[in-house]
């Protein structure tokens, strides 16, 4: 009787993680039977590299690749070298109690819903750079970048901390012994160790850029058109999924957007894989 | 002497950075409440009506956040739900039972599921719920169920992971202690090691309500939408706190309807914090206190 419930129990497990994980195979499966039709008329790669333009009847989505490589691109050269200087105050540079009170702040920002941060960008910096500049509205890749930038930069830190935690102590000490100051002991020894970690933080913050839809969304400006400058509108994958999503079900719009949703996922995965033999190189080499 | 300059920018430049982010989160939260501190009161929430009324459902509120607090309330009950059996199931099998080989493989998807966009899933929820339209019932479209669904699909890798880590962190000498006294597998699961997680299996499903609650990428695809008041079925559209900001933002009439959307941002921000700072205490070791049992 025993053995027997065990038995149920186990493969109860198996079933439910089964059951999660076909999820993931579950969505990539919808996506492209969703945007079958479309491909098959025009193909996958057509669509990726042709303009938007449906009076002609065609349905790329080349504008909007390029409008979030630009935007995750310029957030990312926002948010690294912020990253990167909180990370060294966290490590080493400030004293202790600030190192502490700044890593609890920068896990609590992490929190901070991404609407928010896209509600306050709408009121306080996009008039402000629409000032400053005297061009257009306002809503441009440069202010989404800022916002977004402002956004992973939490988690891009906390990736930087995790891989200066990780150094073996005894080359801390060894580096304390041979009397290094405390920016010596970070930037000879840290740093170097770290870099296969800190190229992870890099991708995956990428990877939350790319993914991002509100700050995009609101504060991009959303015209579907290949941005000329940093000053210019433009839309992203995620933003267009958003927004074409109220038309008609069986439109070449309507399907183009499961491209999108294909383009994304591969992007991810390839974002995952990436991190996950980088990480898996990193174990082997210690 | 060059090495020494750049010592000495190295330490400028951190500190600089740490300003300018704490000059850009303060900016931020100093905006919002700035501006919004003035919309904070109970009319925000219940509009006219009396809040006892509200509550207890005697009154539609007309115009207050009540039906989106509420909308968002219900969403987050729901999804949690979802998403408690089949990640604590998920992560005990994960932790216990798989092999080397299935692990990494079951690894590898929750990790490509945890990566992926929400507005990716959100598509995915609406076109499942087309597909349910065409080929089931006319009555399935975007709706409370569907989100909820959807929602938990998002949420799943916290709960996992996090259940998976408080197993695994478990010591050897715990682990094997009662399968050597005779404790069968399961008993040793559900008697020692569960137990001895809790708190690391409660502060991941404190952050997956905050991030049910948080987000909106999903939900504007899956049935939230601007006036709806009370969700009344698990197949009706509702209204939500993180949607109605959005809507806000780019569709306010008035001045006083943009105050509104001020307040409903300090709200959800609240709403976030105070779940991070408990998933926060939670892990810290506060669970001795709250799972006491003399």
């Amino acid at each position: 009787m025993k053995k027997y419930g065990e038995l149920v129990a186990e493969r109860s497990f198996l079933l439910s993680a089964l059951a999660s994980s076909s999820i993931t195979v579950a969505i990539l499966a919808f996506m492209v039977f969703m945007g079958l039709p479309l491909m098959k008329q025009a193909g996958f790669y057509q669509l990726l590299v042709k303009p938007w333009a449906p009076y002609q009847g065609t349905f790329g989505i080349y504008p909007m690749i390029v409008g979030t490589g630009c935007i995750s691109l310029l957030s990312l050269v926002v948010a690294f070298p912020l990253s990167l200087g909180c990370s060294f105050l966290i490590a080493t540079i400030a004293p202790k109690p600030v190192s502490k009170g700044l890593r609890r702040l920068i896990e609590l920002m992490t929190g901070i819903p991404t609407v928010i941060y896209g509600f306050v960008g709408i009121f306080l910096l996009v008039p402000y750079i629409r000032e400053l500049f005297r061009s257009g509205s306002g809503l441009c890749v440069l202010t989404a970048a800022l916002v977004l930038g402002i956004m992973i930069t939490p988690t891009m830190t906390l990736f930087f901390c995790d891989s200066f935690d990780r150094i073996p102590r005894s080359y801390l000490t060894a580096a304390e012994a041979l009397g290094a100051s405390r920016t010596q002991k970070l930037l000879y020894v840290i740093l170097p160790c770290a870099k296969m970690g800190m190229l992870n933080g890099v991708i995956l913050a990428l990877g939350r850029a790319v993914g991002d839809t509100l700050v995009a969304l609101m504060l991009a400006g959303n015209s579907v058109r290949v941005p000329g400058s940093v000053l210019e509108p433009a839309r992203t994958l995620t933003a267009h999924i958003a927004l074409v999503i109220a038309a008609d079900y069986e439109s070449p719009e309507f399907r183009s957007i499961f491209a999108c949703g294909i383009v994304l996922y591969l992007f991810t995965m390839m974002v995952t894989f990436l991190v996950r033999y980088l990480s898996f190189a990193e174990g082997r080499r210690d | 002497m060059k090495t020494r300059i750049f010592e000495k920018f190295t330490v400028v430049f951190a500190w600089l950075a740490g300003l300018v982010l704490l000059a850009g989160v303060c900016l931020l939260l100093g905006y919002l409440f700035f501006k919004g501190h003035a919309s904070l009161n109970l009319s925000l929430i219940f509009g006219d009506t009396p809040p006892l009324r509200a509550l207890l459902l005697k009154q539609r509120v007309f115009e207050g956040l009540f039906p989106a607090v509420a909308g968002t309330f219900v969403l987050v009950v729901l999804s949690i739900a979802w998403a408690i059996p089949f990640g604590i199931a998920t992560g005990i099998y994960l932790a216990e039972y798989a092999g080397p080989r299935v692990k990494r493989a079951l690894d590898a998807l929750f990790d490509v599921l945890s990566g992926m966009p929400s507005i990716v899933i959100g598509l995915f929820g609406f076109s499942f719920a087309v597909f349910l339209h065409k080929h089931y019932s006319d009555r399935i479209g975007p709706c409370l169920l569907i989100s909820s669904i959807a929602l938990s699909f998002l949420v799943l890798p916290y709960i996992i992971r996090t259940t998976q880590a408080a197993l695994e962190g478990v010591p050897l000498n715990i682990r094997l202690t009662a399968l050597a006294l005779g404790a069968t597998r399961l008993q040793n699961i559900f008697l020692v090691l569960i137990p001895r997680s809790v708190s690391g299996i409660m502060s991941g499903i404190i952050l997956a309500i905050g991030r049910c609650a948080e987000d909106t990428a999903v939900i504007m695809l899956t049935g939230a939408v601007a006036s709806a008041g009370l969700p009344r079925s698990l197949f009706s559209q509702y209204e939500a706190l993180p949607f109605f900001i959005y809507y806000i933002s780019s569709q306010y009439a008035d001045s006083e309807e943009l105050m509104q959307g001020y307040g409903a941002s300090i709200v959800l921000l609240f709403l976030c914090a105070l779940l991070f700072v408990t998933a926060y205490g939670i892990r810290k070791g506060l669970s001795h206190f709250v799972f006491y049992r003399p």
